[in-house]
């Protein structure tokens, strides 16, 4: 059947010395991987040397503390993000139904329901929003765009119409306990973005039903020819969002023993920049966890070296998105060249 | 209309001086150099990944040569992007459609000069009416404001050929044109080159059909990995010579030998219907034999393909494999019970373009590659080895973007990704659309391996050369019903052709 060497130079995969071929290979499209991350890496590398420079106080022990707080519960957002986009999607609503999670587990406990009840009945809830948006964009055939749109506003609604604009707080010291709290000198929120995101990103590379998600966001069309269940995936990924936020509502709210209204506002943002940073392409079917977590990490640190160097609050967010721009106009012009 | 004999400049339409191309992993094209005459059809023929379309890319100002010049009526050109070649003077019909399917048909041919009118707004009425003349001129099955989406895949396809030829242009290429074209289509295609041969212009034909270059085309050059062997005046060669200087050696044999007994029947298809695609399809299918199922484009066949695989949800009928009725409401179902569908439409429905030639591989059934709960990447590896190899898909390895296949080892890597699952019943639509002789005799001569092995083949075609070739059975459809089922013995060009039209 293989059709005789046509005398062509650099084409024919070679199978003498196959042992040598494998790890060739194995190289290459590691190294194809770690590009974004590398890049990341590098980046981070560098913006922390300008900061030390800059200000003695960054490269402490405390100080990295706070960073990595700050952005834990953004991170645990972050990994649904990621899938959401390799799925061709994007998630809107995320901080909407942090907020309502957050905003019921607090209404739960002030109404004297037990840990356990107000804490399901917040997840509960994230839930809720999530199959929703899974249903509005899998059965009714809204783009993700528009339907997760709709939820962010809809929970959001929520959330004023049970605190009426009120702070909830009167929490137990239990529940406080856990957002506020460490384990072995590291603080639970931060264990629970380490769990969240090495096992989030293991299990992206890995696991057989999220590599679905790459199919469907590589080539909806063909994903389903290929005979993926593509309605039953994609409903999947929202629904997992929708729980990661949930969790992280709850988190927050445990973490300042009080539920506010805005509470979230932006979080979609500061997700999907950071998993574009990170590699994630918004037509889909790309993006890893880890580079997820490295966007933010980086936005981490130059807003924390912002701050650090008193500059105005008000220049954070025109810096952020700056950014964000730039990682994408830097994605797309690296994209250009793979094509032929 | 009388060639001067010498190449001398003022009858020189075009000509390229050493043009080099290379690609990551390839070296595309070598040493370049061709002219083509004014009021000439001069065809270019090759292998799969011989050049050809790399070439065309390059006078169409998609990409630049690494080295090389291009001269247009002797004087140097350097096309900067397609527009610019297309003001230039060089039009180009792609391989594979690139219109704007969310776009109409009017939008499309004149996207390059719209008529305006006063302040620079679109003159509608004249964009109507020429478009009008447009569709009446190439046949089409649209009115000016029909989406492009709505149409077939030929349909489409003669959409692309009025646009390149909306222009007075001085070399069209074409390339691959008439492999979503009928019969018909392509008369009317190649009425419309022999009009433009006599006003002056030239024409540059890339095609496999061989059968096309003799009728149209005066010289015709051979690429071969990346390298011109020669140009010959068609008159002047044969098929036999023109196939010794693609592949460098004899082809014996078009076709392979056909099944010499049926096996028992495995597919039932009953009463198979939707909407006004087709109605009251039923036939069946045995082991050990390939079914051709001839018609015009149009007819239906490929929504009854969609039907049995399960992908045309609404379809009503019944389909029984081994005797037990198949579920028709999704693939997944169907896959797992042994039927693979090639699509005819490979970059849309078939291949992950962004992903690497193992992940398309194993896109059909993904829980083979898994240890439980997680993918296992040496399995997945060797898999793609696997068919690398059988199909002798030329890649410098597995990770490479499919993207940057040429569309012949594409093909090749949708017949493996559907060959992995080890189906008993494959659907081949279209298997070998806009593939050379070499590859396309190696997908013969591996289907017929597969049907002799025991595999039941249904084969959608369109090239009536294939669909005689290959079929132990011919099934001919017209307008969505079956019109007539052929064995091979009984079959020929008219019978089918007959059956077709639907008389």
């Amino acid at each position: 059947m293989a059709s005789q060497d046509m005398g062509s130079k650099a084409v024919r995969p070679a199978h003498d010395g196959a042992e040598r071929k494998v790890p060739t290979w194995r190289a290459v499209l590691a190294r194809i991987m770690r590009v974004r991350e590398a890049a990341l890496v590098g980046f981070i590398l560098v913006v922390s040397l300008v900061l030390t420079l800059l200000t003695p106080t960054f490269l402490t022990t405390q100080n990295m503390r706070v960073i990595l707080t700050g952005l834990a519960l953004d991170a645990v957002i972050a990994v649904g993000m990621t899938m959401v986009l390799v799925s061709g999607g994007v998630d809107l609503s995320v901080g909407s139904v942090f907020a309502c999670s957050g905003i019921v587990v607090a209404k739960l406990f002030n109404l004297g329901l037990p840990a356990w009840a107000a804490v399901s009945g917040a997840i509960l809830v994230a839930l809720f929003w999530g199959f929703f948006s899974g249903f509005l964009i899998t059965k009714v055939g809204i783009s993700p765009l528009i339907s997760t749109l709709g939820v962010m506003g809809m929970a959001r609604g929520v959330v004023y119409v049970i605190t009426s604009g009120r702070v909830l707080a009167g929490l137990p010291d239990g529940f406080q306990h856990i957002g506020q709290g460490t384990t072995l000198g590291v603080p639970n929120v931060i264990w629970l973005a380490a769990i969240v995101v090495i096992a989030g990103d293991f299990l992206l590379r890995r696991s057989r039903v999220l590599r679905q998600v790459f199919y469907i966001g590589g080539n909806e069309r063909a994903a389903r020819l290929s005979g993926i269940n593509v309605n039953r995936v994609k409903l999947g990924v929202y629904i997992l969002i929708a729980l990661l936020c949930g969790i992280a509502g709850i988190m927050e709210t445990s973490r300042f023993a009080s539920a506010i209204s805005p509470m979230g506002t932006g979080k979609e943002l500061t997700a999907i920049s950071a998993c574009v940073i990170g590699g994630a392409s918004m037509a889909g079917g790309e993006g890893t966890v880890l580079g997820g977590f490295l966007g933010l990490f980086l936005l981490g640190l130059i807003r924390d070296g912002l701050i650090l160097n008193d500059v105005s609050v008000y220049w954070q967010q025109l810096i952020q998105a700056a950014i964000l721009v730039l990682a994408v106009a830097f994605d797309v012009l690296t994209r250009r060249r793979r094509r032929v | 209309m009388v060639q001067e004999r010498q190449e001398s400049g003022s009858n020189v339409a075009l000509e390229v001086q050493g043009i080099w191309k290379a690609f990551p992993g390839v070296q595309a094209l070598a040493d370049v150099s061709l002219q083509v005459r004014r009021g000439e059809i001069h065809a270019v023929v090759g292998e799969n990944g011989a050049g050809k379309s790399t070439l065309m890319n390059i006078l169409s100002g998609v990409y630049p040569a690494d080295r090389g010049r291009i001269f247009l009526e002797g004087n140097e050109i350097v096309p900067a992007n397609p527009d610019h070649a297309y003001r230039l003077g060089i039009s180009i019909v792609h391989q594979e459609t690139s219109l704007c399917t969310n776009l109409t048909v009017a939008e499309n041919i004149f996207v390059h000069d719209m008529p305006t009118g006063t302040g620079g707004l679109i003159d509608r009425v004249r964009l109507h009416a020429q478009t009008q003349q447009a569709i009446d001129l190439f046949d089409i099955r649209a009115t000016p404001e029909t989406p492009v989406r709505n149409l077939s895949v030929g349909q489409q396809q003669l959409v692309e050929v009025a646009k390149a030829t909306a222009c007075q242009c001085k070399v069209l290429i074409l390339d691959e044109p008439t492999s979503a074209l009928t019969d018909h289509e392509a008369a009317i295609l190649f009425d419309r080159a022999r009009r433009m041969k006599e006003r002056g212009a030239s024409v540059i034909y890339i095609s496999h059909r061989l059968r096309e270059v003799f009728e149209l085309a005066d010289r015709v050059t051979v690429l071969r990995d990346g390298r011109v062997v020669g140009t010959q005046d068609v008159a002047q060669t044969d098929t036999a010579g023109i196939v010794r200087m693609m592949v460098g050696r004899e082809i014996s044999q078009l076709y392979p030998d056909k099944a010499q007994e049926r096996g028992t029947p495995i597919l039932e298809v009953r009463n198979l219907s939707y909407g006004d695609r087709f109605h009251d399809i039923s036939f069946d299918l045995h082991r050990g034999e390939i079914l051709g199922m001839a018609g015009l484009i149009g007819a239906g066949r490929t929504e009854v393909a969609l039907a049995i695989f399960g992908a045309l949800p609404g379809a009503t009928g019944e389909v029984l494999m081994e005797g037990k009725p198949v579920p028709i409401d999704s693939p997944e179902k169907t896959i797992e019970l042994g039927i693979s569908y090639l699509p005819e439409n490979r970059r849309e429905e078939g291949l992950f373009l962004a992903m690497s030639v193992q992940a398309n591989i194993i896109s059909a059934h993904l829980e083979a590659f898994a240890a439980g709960p997680l993918m296992d990447a040496d399995r997945e590896r060797q898999e793609a080895q696997r068919f690398v190899d059988v199909l002798s898909i030329r890649t410098p390895n597995l990770a490479r973007e499919v993207l940057n296949l040429s569309g012949g080892n594409q093909q090749k890597v949708v017949v493996g990704k559907w060959l992995s699952t080890a189906p008993k019943i494959l659907i081949a639509d279209e298997p070998t659309r806009g593939i050379d002789v070499g590859s396309k005799a190696e997908i013969h001569d591996l289907l017929r391996k597969l049907a002799n092995d025991g595999m039941a083949i249904l084969m959608i075609s369109s090239e009536l050369p294939e669909v005689l070739g290959m079929s132990d059975r011919i099934l001919v459809m017209h307008d969505g019903r079956i019109m007539g089922t052929l064995p091979a013995a009984e079959a020929s060009e008219d019978a089918v052709m007959s059956l077709a039209i639907g008389s």
